[in-house]
């Protein structure tokens, strides 16, 4: 039994870890400033939940996994929240979306 | 296990910081920072985990609280003072 949980909470920590270096690798390649916010945003969510989440698994039953469980919620709440406000700034500040470049005008389809 | 874990999200952080010396306008740098401290709070979850000190996660819960207010509050700054200089649209 232990050995599932093992192996469940170490492919969950491999997940939450791939999908930070991912975020992070996204964080350089991405044109634009929104798009770097969205790279930045998706390991801010998923990844917590995926490292926190196999950490809870290794502590079962316990307090230690409800501090992970608070930790994880309070991340889920603010990561959004700090994006958001991340984003109003830049776009109030003038920071405008890379647009795609208009070769031919908008047709009718 | 969760040294493997630590390395990886060490290796995050890493990236984070790069990214935010590399040039480019105010809000860039931001997002990094924002992405280093919620890497911060994972890491040391992990590392409480590796050393089995579970004490470790309050000090985890506290650095997020930090973290968010310590973002909102240098985008209220450079909200205030990007009202005089405008950043550059993208490098």
């Amino acid at each position: 039994m232990s050995l599932v949980l093992d192996l469940v909470s170490w492919t969950m920590l491999l997940g939450g870890v791939f999908l930070g270096v991912s975020g992070a690798v996204g964080l350089f390649r991405f044109p634009d400033f929104y798009t770097r916010l969205h790279a930045a945003g998706v390991t801010d969510t998923l990844c917590a939940a995926l490292i926190l989440g196999g950490l809870m698994v290794q502590a079962g039953w316990s307090l230690v996994s409800i501090k992970l469980a608070f930790i994880l919620l309070f991340l889920w709440y603010t990561s959004p929240t700090a994006s958001h406000a991340l984003a109003k700034a830049a776009l109030r500040a003038g920071l405008g979306p890379r647009l795609a470049e208009k070769e031919n005008p908008p047709s009718k389809s | 296990m969760f040294a493997a874990a630590c390395l990886g999200i060490l290796v995050v952080m890493a990236l984070a910081l790069v990214r935010a010396s590399l040039p480019g306008n105010v809000y860039d740098r931001i997002l990094a920072i924002n992405m280093f401290g919620t890497k911060t709070v994972l890491f040391i979850a992990a590392y409480g985990f590796l050393t089995e000190r579970p004490d470790f996660l309050d000090i985890a819960l506290t650095y997020a609280l930090i973290n968010f207010i310590g973002i909102i509050a240098v985008l209220k700054l450079v909200e205030r003072v990007a009202g005089t200089a405008s950043p550059e649209t993208d490098e």
